[in-house]
């Protein structure tokens, strides 16, 4: 008999195991806030509070959830092809030079039709910026992760240089472009509700968020629907055997990162198009690195990222409620609350599995001995 | 004065999940004996070896060494209690020497080059006694498989062991390799040494063992003195049901070349010259079956007839067309559409992926087939009834196509592989290492089908490391040495002798006599 893993039932893999993580998570964080004098339990009611308390907190942990469905899906398509991509980062930069580029290119004449390109330019751009990595790493072997965290260097500086050089907004001082023409962006929550009659706050919510659920569906869909996908993953699984299967592996390479790109790309709809409505320096955060939190903690399945999104959307915006309601609680300390949840449910997704497998195996497999 | 057993248990039980692993085994092992342990690849043995040697731990029953009970949490303990395991797979760093190899976590202090003087006044020891001859400051990188294997044996005497497991030690060796192995086991024997000697090829328990205990199922069907069995009695045990080795084949005719190599040289990954100027025709109605020791071109020459390696020079045809030469490649998929099906020799590397279900196995290297996917989108239906049709006609077990292919035993990865290779009904068959890693109940059955195919007019070239299985299938045996074609023998005039000499790179002068009879 071979001795691998017990196999558990899919509810306790992908959602006791998780929120045992993510309870230990807390529990570590409680003890640093209890280290620095203030009441854990006090301070979780806030950052739940904050997080859901009211509409328009809703709308902000949705709204960065948003953000964490696109890194999220682009970092677990290539690791579905058995690469590790780094570069979301500056994928998603390149994606809001594109949707950006889109935008001022075609103007206020037909707004429908300028989203529509927007959304193609930021796609076609994250994807391109991923191209020259995955083409080195296909066909010339250099390690995707070591390029992809390079070209996130560069397009930081080409952003800086675009936005302090040809597009600044005209007279401005700050690294940012001008405004984007009137009309063209994508549509907020609070505007969609109040269409079919609803009252609801303001906030940055908008039709990205709705956009980055059909991006996970077609993820998934790809993956375990499409032909590419079943020989994405093979090639992921065994490189070898996709040879086998007469399958061109540094084929499959290239486009698998591609559409990683793409994914990450698509972030700037969410950031530009919805919110920020212009392009501006650095606007992508860090949420290209969260993404490969999330498609850990996500177990690498759409489902699971946007849940895992979700719970890091509550995290930012529960977080800052947070450090503005404790004075004690810092910004900085938030960020060490999502390093540890980082750390328990994305860095070390199996320190419970061995438990709960021999608790299972001792318990539901009792009865039929 | 009767002297306590070096291993025994009573009633060990082990399960994983809802699976009996090892079910109320018994097994004594009398000090300075060599005992056999046979059984088919799922049968329980390596879970047996892992408990006896600390990797698991039994659900219940009782381990007792040297007439203590003890338990072991570790391998570690398993060691300190003298019990060592040399396994299947050799836990060895290939880049260190031998002498690092064998002191690795045991150099018992601080700085190496001390531990390095004491090891090898202690190895000197060893040597003399058990006759090795290894170069210690060699990297274990440059020597054969058959020496790393006794470097294996001296790392577990180094560390003390009285106790020697070995896991299908012949599995890689070559006919006159294992004969040495036999010796050093017998002497192991004449200085004191226990052994387990864990096998499925019954010629070499009745070889070299004392004692040999049959499991099956994750039970002992027997337990009996080597010298009053049989190796039919012993199969029987393992197999549950009589079993007849004898294959009758059918005479067919020869015609036109299914196949044809000529002049074919090739560069193997490593960018040496793994074929030099090989040429044969592969007819219809016929096993052309390829020996040879491991690594002598074999893996090449099957990647030269499937599509997954290109020729530097000559040319391979099908049916008189030109399917890999220097300006012409075919690709596997493009291969498999024209009739030649290939079952790799190295399941789990390039055969599955092993992390995927059964199903999804099912019809790797088809999956662009109109069947199992239309338009960029997959069948399911069509596939889970490709699946379904595979486990019955083969009798692959357990009949859940749902698991990982991870989670069958060898046999039963092996029989899925043949039924999707076969589904097609090819002209053509390569096959690789055709039973490796497979129980004998299943062995029988895919010599079986290979007859069948062939005596069906299917053209079918088997390369193998087991003369055995070669000498009971072909109609003629190719031999490789060194990326040479050596010769090609008809099974009439072929004697192990003569294959071994020819595996070793002799063309002896019958053999030159058998190329012009042809």
């Amino acid at each position: 008999m071979s001795g691998g893993p017990t196999k558990l039932p899919g509810i306790l893999e992908s959602v006791l195991i998780p929120f045992l993580n993510i309870l230990v998570a807390l529990f570590v964080s409680g003890l640093v806030v209890l280290a620095l004098g203030e009441d854990p339990f006090f301070a979780l009611g806030l950052l739940i509070e904050g997080a859901f308390g009211y509409q328009e907190a809703i709308g902000y942990t949705f709204y960065y959830a948003t953000n964490f469905i696109f890194t999220g899906l682009a970092v677990s398509v290539a690791f579905h092809a058995g690469h590790f991509n780094i570069g979301g980062e500056g994928q998603a930069m390149l994606g809001g030079l594109g949707l950006t580029l889109a935008v001022f290119w075609l103007g206020d004449t037909a707004p429908v039709l300028s989203v529509i390109v927007a959304i193609f330019g930021a796609a076609l751009f994250g994807a391109g910026w991923a191209f020259i990595p995955a083409w080195l790493q296909a066909y010339r072997g250099s390690h995707v992760v070591i390029t992809t965290i390079m070209f996130n260097f560069i397009a930081s500086a080409l952003l800086a240089y675009l936005l302090v050089g040809p597009l600044q907004r005209p007279g401005g001082q700050m690294p940012e472009s001008s405004d984007f023409p009137e009309g063209v962006g994508l549509m907020q929550f609070h505007e969609l509700m109040e269409a079919v009659g609803i009252n609801f706050e303001q906030s940055p919510l908008n039709l990205s968020f709705l956009i980055a659920l059909i991006a996970a569906a077609s993820v998934w869909f790809m993956l375990a629907r499409t032909r590419f996908g079943y020989e994405m993953r093979v090639t992921g699984q065994n490189s070898d055997a996709a040879r086998f299967a007469g399958v061109s592996v540094p084929r499959v390479t290239v486009i698998a990162l591609m559409m990683s790109g793409a994914l990450a790309g698509m972030m700037g709809l969410n950031e530009l198009l919805g919110e920020q409505l212009r392009l501006i320096g650095n606007f992508t955060l860090g949420y290209g690195f969260v993404g490969i939190a999330v498609a850990f903690m996500g177990r690498n399945h759409p489902l699971g990222i946007v849940l895992a999104a979700i719970l890091f959307g509550i995290l930012y915006q529960g977080g800052a409620e947070l450090a503005f309601e404790m004075p004690n609680i810092t910004r900085d300390l938030i960020v060490v609350i999502q390093g540890l949840v980082i750390l328990f449910a994305g860095g070390m997704p199996y320190l419970f599995r061995r438990p709960v497998a021999a608790l299972y195996s001792r318990f539901a497999l009792k009865g039929e001995r | 004065m009767h002297v306590a057993p070096a291993i025994e248990t009573r009633d060990l039980c082990k399960r994983f999940g809802d699976v009996k692993a090892n079910d109320n085994v018994s097994l004594v092992v009398e000090q300075g004996s060599v005992h056999g342990i046979v059984g088919e690849n799922g049968a329980g043995k390596s879970t047996l070896l892992k408990m006896l040697f600390g990797f698991y731990q039994p659900n219940s029953g009782d381990l007792i060494v040297n007439g203590e009970h003890i338990s072991f949490s570790s391998p570690s303990e398993a060691m300190a209690a003298g019990i060592a395991m040399v396994h299947q797979h050799f836990m060895l760093v290939e880049p260190f020497t031998v002498l690092e190899n064998i002191i690795l976590g045991a150099e018992g202090q601080g700085l190496l080059k001390h531990a390095e003087i004491d090891a090898k006044a202690k190895l000197k020891g060893l040597e003399q006694q058990f006759g090795f001859d290894i170069p210690l400051d060699e990297p274990v990188s440059h020597l054969s498989v058959g020496q790393r294997q006794r470097v294996e044996i001296l790392k577990a005497l180094f560390r003390g062991a009285e106790t020697l497991i070995l896991d299908e030690p012949t599995a890689v060796l070559t006919p006159q390799e294992c004969d040495q192995l036999f010796e050093l086991v017998r002497l192991l024997k004449s200085r004191g040494k226990t052994i387990l000697f864990v096998t499925h090829k019954l010629h070499e328990i009745m070889a070299v063992t004392d004692t040999v205990t049959v499991i099956r199922a994750g039970k002992v069907i027997v337990r009996t003195d080597t010298s009053s069995t049989s190796p039919e009695a012993l199969a029987e045990a393992m197999v549950g049901s009589k079993i007849s080795r004898a294959v009758t084949r059918a005479d067919t005719s020869k015609g036109t070349p299914r196949i044809s190599v000529q002049n074919v040289s090739a560069v193997s990954d490593h960018g040496h010259r793994a074929l030099q100027n090989v040429s044969f025709d592969l007819f219809d109605g016929e096993v052309l079956g390829v020996a040879g020791v491991a690594g002598n071109g074999q893996t090449e020459l099957l990647e030269i007839l499937t599509g997954l390696r290109r020729v530097s020079e000559g040319s391979v045809s099908l049916t008189g067309n030109v399917i890999n030469s220097a300006n012409v490649y075919t690709d596997p998929i493009a291969l498999r559409r024209a009739g030649v099906a290939h079952v790799a020799e190295d399941r789990l590397k390039s055969g599955v992926v092993a992390s995927m279900s059964a199903r999804e196995n099912a019809i790797l290297g088809y999956q662009r087939d109109a069947d199992f996917s239309r338009n960029g989108l997959m069948r399911l239906a069509a596939i889970d009834q490709a699946a379904n049709d595979y486990f019955e006609s083969q009798d692959v077990r357990p009949r859940n196509p749902d698991l990982p292919i991870a989670s069958f035993s060898g046999g039963n990865q092996q029989k899925l592989v043949i039924a999707r290779e076969i589904a097609r009904s090819p002209q053509t068959l390569i096959i690789g290492q055709p039973t490796r890693g497979v129980d004998i109940g299943a062995v029988t059955k895919i010599h079986d089908q290979i007859t069948e195919l062939r005596n069906a007019g299917k053209a079918l070239l088997v390369v193998s490391a087991d003369l055995d299985e070669l000498m009971a299938i072909s109609d003629r045996i190719a031999v490789l040495c060194d990326g040479k074609l050596v010769g090609i023998v008809p099974i009439s005039e072929a004697d192990e002798r003569t294959i071994g000499l020819m595996m070793a790179g002799s063309p002896a002068a019958t053999v030159d006599n058998v190329e012009q009879s042809q």
